[in-house]
């Protein structure tokens, strides 16, 4: 079965993290939820294995 | 004109106290088809019912392919196409604009559509005419106040009082079901927050015979709105109002009025034919089976309606039963086939309740998070056709496959193609007609080139073409079916031996 990858995999974080703050940067709450939310659909597509969306789903749901 | 419904006389009750085999609580069309299907096969049934005449309103108007088969094979497949408006295609608007389209047709070489829509007094009405030429006992404004884990039934009638005794009895009285009140039966499950006007709406209008759904429409800005095309003109509009509308205000013509004027545009006329208004829920009984108590339709499990699952679901209940409960009756089986409505049916009913709850969630969200991803879905389904799939607006009735069912015969050898063991079997067209209406509703056999003989009504069919496509055969294969035309088993070049022990495993006597 395939896992969710754990390890640094993202090529150029800063980059990516810096299009995402831009992204979101003067957007109200209710269209920034919702950029979250296709930004999320997006990849889970992209990703296409639903075990390897929910296994992502329940990381991030567990407590820190 | 709107619809009269019939009358049925009711007569004095005169056999009081009796025993009756098989009686039916409810002549709804679940336990109407019931009562059809083993009066057919010579079982004679008592069918009470509370009212004299059909349903009030539309109620179930979507009737799913499969249905259509289980009614063609009752002998009203004819009827059925003759007046119910046949429809594929659904369309999802969100705002002004079409989302996308979807077409339900699976592919071509089959007697019926995905759906037809017919108002669900329509289907009543013919059942109940197929009910008395087959010698059903129906009674009329015979309303069960109260019945006993043994069968033992009070009624009320306008002639007053009387009680009846059930060797079987079978509860189709509906989600409100008395039977299983008097039982103490607890039905639980999900309530939606939410409300639903729904309204048969006679009039002259250019929409095509589709489903049409929309999100958040300008015309009822912040609720879901449905529309399906009936047959005599009349249309299907369900409204979403939300938790906190009134349902005896919404319910007034005066307010029902200016939202499908508003729909419809300022020159439409039109004519209401019925409004009400409801609360979902998505609910089931533990087990249906309770010794010589079964439960059927929504008396069993409810639904929501996106999707056309309650009505379909029903059917399927109907016709997995009436075969089983012939059958023993008949003494060909043990009374353990009658627990394998419930092994069949409780996994089939999860099914739609699972779909069902996933829809209605998608149209009725919770929280800000619900409301964020059904606008992202439908911001990008318009564009991308990834996001399509992700839009729930009712995922529509599909036949129940009994793939872990006790009574199938597990391949003995590995299939590349063709429906396994606790699949419908699929519809074809063959050089005499279709391929289920040559099916007998009995156990039977399809064999694709000669069989040998196995004492089994048998179609045999050329190992090429449509048919042997659709089953992935080759020549020598056999597939041995069910009453209800679900595949029990099938082999490559079986011995009669094989097809008997199957048989039997079927019917639970091995």
């Amino acid at each position: 079965m395939p896992e969710l990858i754990l390890t640094p995999h993202l090529q150029d974080p800063d980059g990516v993290f810096e299009a995402l703050m831009n992204a979101h940067r003067d957007l109200p709450p209710e269209a920034s939820r919702r950029l979250d939310a296709k930004l999320v659909l997006l990849l889970a597509n992209h990703i296409g294995d639903a075990e390897v969306v929910k296994q992502a789903i329940t990381l991030a749901s567990a407590p820190a | 004109m709107p619809y009269q419904p019939p009358r049925y006389p009711h007569h004095p009750p005169t056999d009081h106290g009796a025993r009756h085999p098989v009686i039916i609580v409810g002549g709804g069309m679940v336990g109407l088809a019931t009562a059809l299907d083993l009066a057919q096969r010579n079982i004679p049934v008592v069918l009470l019912d509370d009212d004299d005449t059909v349903s009030i309103g539309s109620r179930a108007i979507c009737h799913a392919k499969r249905s259509l088969e289980y009614l063609s094979r009752l002998g009203l497949g004819d009827a059925l196409l003759a007046k119910g408006v046949t429809w594929n295609t659904g369309r999802v608007f969100a705002g002004e604009n079409q989302v996308f389209a979807f077409d339900l047709q699976q592919e071509p070489g089959h007697e019926f559509p995905a759906f037809i829509n017919l108002q669900q007094y329509h289907l009543e009405e013919l059942l109940v005419q197929a009910c008395q030429s087959a010698g059903v006992d129906l009674r009329w404004k015979h309303r069960v106040t109260n019945a006993t884990p043994d069968g033992t039934l009070t009624i009320e009638t306008p002639h007053g009082p009387t009680t009846l005794h059930a060797d079987w009895l079978l509860a189709a009285d509906g989600a409100r079901s008395e039977i299983r009140r008097s039982l103490n039966l607890p039905f639980v499950g999900k309530v939606f927050q939410d409300r639903f006007l729904i309204a048969d709406v006679t009039m002259q209008a250019p929409f095509p015979a589709e489903r049409w759904f929309w999100f958040d429409p300008p015309f009822h800005p912040g609720g879901s709105v449905l529309l399906h095309r009936q047959a005599d003109n009349v249309w299907r509009i369900d409204f979403q109002l939300g938790w906190n509308a009134d349902p005896e205000e919404e319910k007034r013509p005066e307010n029902v009025r200016p939202r499908v004027q508003a729909m419809l545009g300022p020159n439409t006329e039109f004519e209401l034919e019925w409004v009400s208004v409801y609360t979902f829920r998505c609910r089931r009984l533990e087990n249906f089976r309770h010794n010589r108590i079964l439960f059927l339709g929504d008396a069993a499990h409810q639904v929501s309606p996106f999707g056309a699952r309650g009505g379909n679901g029903g059917l399927q209940d109907a016709d997995n039963l009436a075969w089983k409960l012939a059958a023993h009756l008949h003494g060909n089986a043990p009374e353990s086939l009658l627990d394998t409505y419930d092994a069949e049916r409780i996994p089939a009913a999860d099914e739609n309740i699972l779909n069902s709850t996933r829809s209605t969630d998608f149209i009725t969200p919770k929280n800000e998070a619900a409301h964020a991803y059904r606008a992202a879905i439908l911001e990008l389904a318009a564009n991308h056709p990834f996001a399509r799939p992700l839009v729930n607006s009712g995922r529509l009735s599909r036949p129940a496959t009994y793939q872990n069912s006790p009574l199938n015969t597990p391949d003995d050898t590995p299939w590349h193609a063709g429906p396994p063991p606790g699949t419908p079997a699929p519809d074809a067209p063959t050089d005499e007609g279709w391929l289920l209406r040559r099916l007998p509703p009995t156990f039977c056999a399809l064999s694709f080139g000669p069989a040998p003989a196995l004492g089994l009504p048998t179609l045999t069919l050329p190992p090429e073409g449509p048919a042997a496509t659709r089953y992935g055969a080759r020549e020598g294969d056999l597939y041995f079916l069910r009453p209800d035309h679900h595949i029990a088993a099938r082999w490559h070049r079986p011995t009669p031996a094989q097809v008997a022990a199957a048989h039997r495993r079927a019917l639970c006597q091995s």
